[in-house]
């Protein structure tokens, strides 16, 4: 059960351009120090201030002991993943303006929580399929003929891009950067910066621990894309067992508190579609 | 490293920490918490809800229909209590509860085989529509306002 204990913080800290004050609802914990609580602290914010400014200037200015973790300060990394009135967002972006005076900060769900704001994410990555692809160049892969992409890792693959394929644009900085076209049409999962949040979100995982959950799933569907040398057969067979694809309920979560619109619930819904549907043709990658 | 050489709160740290849920009740209702979920969430919530009402509702139905057993006194004295407008209105919500179920289960197995996927927000609000108009004459009809 979770306590509420009183604010330790004091008096309420001014700094120039920060003229009002927001109550922050922040979710504690310590391994062997005691029971989940929350501390409350009054923190002084702008009009442009992010809960994780606040969170940063309370660790600074009120509580050193609140741990919590981040890094690109721009919705990059991924790290600084956090529930804020019950919805899963990024920190970094989350204006506090867009709230209310109280505002509740927790971890996020469905994860151990190490310690405060930060969750063990070990178990959020190990749902991941083995073959799901390590570090990549996030730039475009060289253009061959007939539609065909030459990918670094040497295989060559038929990419679902609009016909025909935009010229490369190079940049004296940037290899292989396409030039600027809809970004509908580079919607791929390399968008996902595996911060967690669907998991997090996901009703089902909320009940099924075993459940590998949106981002791995999305994975493995991205792999049926791009196979690079994966049997499409081993993906789709681990996605078709009891606690992967079908454990879903289409609650759509996922792709709701996705920051990087990488649509993890339309991607399973995918699998499910080439897991019913997909006949023989679908065997040499078409779509 | 032997037990004397361990540090301070080795065995703390050894220990996993909680699973944090969402919702106040127990860990594993976190589903059931409509706060800071969508459509899509809330939906799965009702359809689970009514899911167990209409179970909890067959199994009732099937012990009532076995009043008959007892004889026809007893289940006439039993229709006059059932037929009372008061009760008429649980008659109501279990049509809502059959509705929504059914209308949901319709969008879930279309999006769930990876059909209409981007359709679905579309298909939620058309089976609202169609289930609070049905609801609407449904509870007209039963009450006796269209009699």
């Amino acid at each position: 059960m979770i306590e509420e204990k009183p604010s330790p913080g004091g008096a309420v800290m001014t700094q120039t351009g920060q003229d009002e004050t927001r109550r922050f609802r922040v979710y504690r914990y310590k391994r062997g120090d005691g029971d989940e609580h929350f501390d409350e602290f009054d923190v002084p914010v702008g009009p442009h201030t992010t809960v994780l400014d606040a969170l940063r200037w309370i660790k600074q200015h009120k509580d050193p002991s609140l741990a919590l973790r981040f890094s690109c300060l721009h919705a990059s990394c991924g790290t600084c993943g956090m529930q804020v009135d019950g919805r899963e967002a990024l920190g970094c972006v989350c204006s506090v303006q867009d709230h209310g005076p109280e505002i509740r900060v927790e971890p996020l769900a469905n994860l151990p929580v190490l310690t405060d704001l930060v969750v063990e994410m070990n178990g959020f990555f190990a749902r991941f399929p083995h073959e799901h692809p390590i570090i990549r160049s996030s730039g475009a892969p060289a253009e061959g003929e007939n539609g065909k992409v030459h990918l670094e890792s040497g295989h060559e693959v038929t990419l679902d891009l609009p016909s025909p394929v935009p010229p490369l644009h190079h940049h004296p900085l940037h290899h292989d950067h396409r030039a600027a076209t809809p970004a509908v049409d580079f919607v791929r999962l390399e968008d996902c910066i595996e911060c967690g949040l669907c998991l997090s979100a996901c009703p089902v995982a909320a009940t099924s621990h075993d459940y590998v959950g949106p981002a791995a799933l999305a994975a493995a569907e991205r792999l049926l894309e791009e196979p690079r040398g994966v049997k499409r057969e081993d993906v789709l067979a681990w996605a078709s067992r009891p606690e992967g694809v079908w454990r879903c309920h289409v609650g759509l979560e996922c792709t709701r508190a996705c920051p990087a619109e990488a649509i993890p619930a339309e991607r399973i819904m995918a699998l499910r579609r080439e897991l019913t549907f997909g006949g023989p043709d679908d065997e040499e990658g078409k779509r | 490293m032997s037990a004397t050489n361990e540090l301070p709160g080795s065995a703390e740290r050894e220990q996993p920490g909680p699973i944090h849920h969402k919702g106040p009740g127990p860990s594993e209702s976190g589903w059931l918490d409509p706060r800071g979920r969508g459509h899509g969430g809330r939906a799965l919530a009702l359809h689970r809800v009514t899911g167990l009402v209409i179970v909890f509702y067959l199994y009732l139905h099937l012990g009532v229909l076995s009043m008959l057993l007892i004889g026809s006194s007893a289940w006439s004295s039993f229709l006059s209590v059932v037929t009372a407008k008061s009760f008429l209105a649980f008659e109501v919500v279990l049509i809502a509860a059959v509705l929504f179920h059914g209308l949901n289960g319709i969008r879930v197995a279309f999006v769930g085989s990876g059909i209409a996927v981007t359709r679905e927000r579309a298909l939620f609000w058309a089976g609202t529509v169609i289930g609070t108009v049905a609801v609407i004459f449904a509870a007209l009809h039963i009450l006796g306002a269209l009699s």
